[in-house]
């Protein structure tokens, strides 16, 4: 299949899941298993992506000043059943610049597949970097997922990332995300996962609020069906005056599922301020008798309150 | 003609009869009110018609159009016409208005969404894509349940205390909403202690006890209410069957 007819494979398989966009002003990347099977640039924006045995290794750069207007599109992915796609991405933020980046992986026919990323992220004073991860697989699960990225904040700079996988059976996810908040910037970190069947979820949110009035929120909303489990470990340290920050996890767990949910916070400064809060349980039962009085069934009722819990 | 008859309905919470046989007619498409002191049973009715957990293992009947309701589950209930307007109204962490309303809706376009919003006294343009969460009010919230409920289009609506906890215009609404349910043919069952919410029935229960011990036109029932009920100092005997009004 040539590269372009990948790269519509690939797309193809979103299907309304997202909208991942190619348009000449918007810059976007498309990697196949270690194949780059589409990209496009925009001023300001360096990508250089090298091939791996077993994936890519991308350094993405962001000029100092640079704000860009689209969001960045990639999409990583395989149509096979089977395989290895390891990404590492190197990502410098410039200072005082700006850029939304849409991720999306698509894993429509997997069976035995692992997708792992390693990341680091290093967001320079003043500069903003949004990064969101959708992921799309297959009904059968079949995907292990190990994204590991690590994030330095400078002074005055914020970085928000999402972590939603709602579409297909999740398989296995590990997920750790990690990073050091400098003076006066914001960390916000979500994920969104429905798990399915036999799926194993296990969630690290880690940040360190190191400068004086950094800011921080750490979210994770799960619901759990079936024979899921999942484990969330979030854990803020605050250290400098001023420091704010908030740890949340809600839970609905259903059938067989166990949900399981550490919060840890540590304050070492006696300015800082962190506060937490964990729900984990069955659907709300008046949520759940408030749509029934409108004629919901049952599982519509559950399936509309989940959705507004990972909206 | 009456659209749901309760005949003999008791139902025990906690080892005690909260319902205690009691019988009554609701006519189709008038707007009734129940009257009680505190713990007379208002609300357990109303749960009861509504078929919620743990109201349901009650002797007696209770017929919508004629036709046992028992073991109907509450949705069915709900599809069958009969809802409920909670005294306090649920909170959805992340759902949207639009998504509530339309839920029940039995048009379930942005249109009609926009349009209930309207009628209820919010602009559609700051409330569509707002949440269903806490930071409404509780006369936003009380405003949005009776959206969702008119855009259900009810044949008949219990109304658990319209009027705790909202504010003047929210209460006007509600007038409002009453008005709507009386010209769509909704039959109204509403619980109030209020005597502005109680202007707008046509027709009035008192509840004691878990029994109906008089009905009538709503001057009469609210009076005796307010004169002899509040506080309760008969001990909560039923009152002789002679003072009762008829049907």
């Amino acid at each position: 299949m040539s590269d372009v007819a990948t790269a519509r494979a690939l797309l193809e398989s979103l299907g309304d899941f997202g909208a991942h966009f190619t348009g000449d002003d918007v810059a976007h990347l498309e990697v196949h298993g270690n194949e780059i099977v589409g990209s496009h640039l925009v001023p300001g924006l360096d990508v250089d992506v090298e091939q791996l045995d077993d994936g890519v290794e991308a350094h993405i750069r962001l000029h100092e000043g640079v704000k860009l207007a689209n969001p960045v599109h990639l999409c990583f992915g395989m149509l096979p059943t089977d395989g290895l796609q390891h990404i590492v991405m190197k990502v410098d933020v410039e200072p005082d610049s700006f850029a939304s980046v849409q991720a999306h992986c698509t894993f429509p026919n997997a069976v035995d597949i692992t997708h792992t990323m390693d990341a680091v992220v290093t967001i320079a004073p003043g500069a903003t970097y949004e990064y969101f991860e959708r992921h799309l697989h297959g009904a059968g699960g079949g995907v292990l997922v190990v994204p590991k990225t690590r994030v330095q904040l400078g002074e005055g700079s914020r970085f928000r990332t999402e972590f939603e996988l709602i579409k297909g059976q999740a398989g296995v996810i590990d997920f750790d995300y990690d990073a050091d908040c400098g003076a006066h910037s914001i960390l916000e970190m979500v994920t969104r996962i429905i798990g399915r069947g036999h799926d194993t979820v296990t969630i690290r949110e880690t940040g360190r609020l190191n400068g004086e009035g950094a800011r921080a929120v750490l979210n994770s909303y799960l619901a759990l069906r079936d024979e899921a489990r999942a484990e969330v470990y979030n854990t803020l340290t605050a250290s400098a005056p001023y420091a704010r920050g908030h740890v949340d996890c809600k839970e609905i767990v259903q059938d067989r599922a166990i949900a399981k949910a550490v919060p840890v916070v540590e304050v070492n400064h006696p300015l800082a301020h962190i506060t937490h809060e964990a729900a984990i349980g069955s659907v709300d039962s008046k949520q759940l008798q408030t749509l029934m009085t409108r004629g919901l069934t049952e599982d519509k009722a559950t399936d509309l309150i989940i959705e507004g819990l990972l909206s | 003609m009456g659209i749901l008859e309760l005949h003999d309905v008791t139902l025990e919470l906690g080892g005690k009869p909260i319902l205690n046989k009691l019988s009554v007619d609701f006519w189709e498409g008038h707007v009734h009110a129940l009257i009680g002191p505190n713990g007379a049973g208002k609300s357990t009715l109303a749960n009861t018609i509504m078929g919620l957990p743990g109201y349901t293992h009650h002797s007696g009947e209770i017929l919508l159009d004629g036709e046992s309701l028992r073991g109907v589950p509450v949705d069915e209930r709900a599809r069958r016409g009969i809802t409920l307007a909670w005294q306090e109204p649920a909170r959805f962490e992340g759902l949207r208005m639009d998504r509530f309303i339309a839920a029940g809706a039995k048009v379930k376009t942005r249109e009609k969404v926009q349009e209930m919003l309207s009628r209820v006294g919010l602009d559609p343009e700051r409330y569509l894509s707002r949440k269903v969460d806490k930071t409404l009010s509780g006369g936003e919230r009380k405003r949005i349940e009776l959206a969702s409920i008119l855009a259900m289009e009810p044949r008949l609506v219990l109304m658990d205390e319209p009027d705790s906890g909202i504010d003047v215009e929210a209460l006007q609404r509600i007038f409002d909403a009453l008005a709507d349910f009386k010209a769509m043919g909704t039959t109204v069952i509403m619980i109030t202690h209020s005597m502005a919410v109680l202007e707008h029935a046509e027709h009035a229960f008192l509840l004691c006890n878990g029994h109906i011990i008089d009905k009538g036109p709503v001057d009469k029932i609210s009076g005796y209410f307010a004169d002899n009920c509040i506080p309760c100092d008969h001990e909560n005997l039923p009152a002789p069957e002679e003072e009762m009004m008829p049907a």
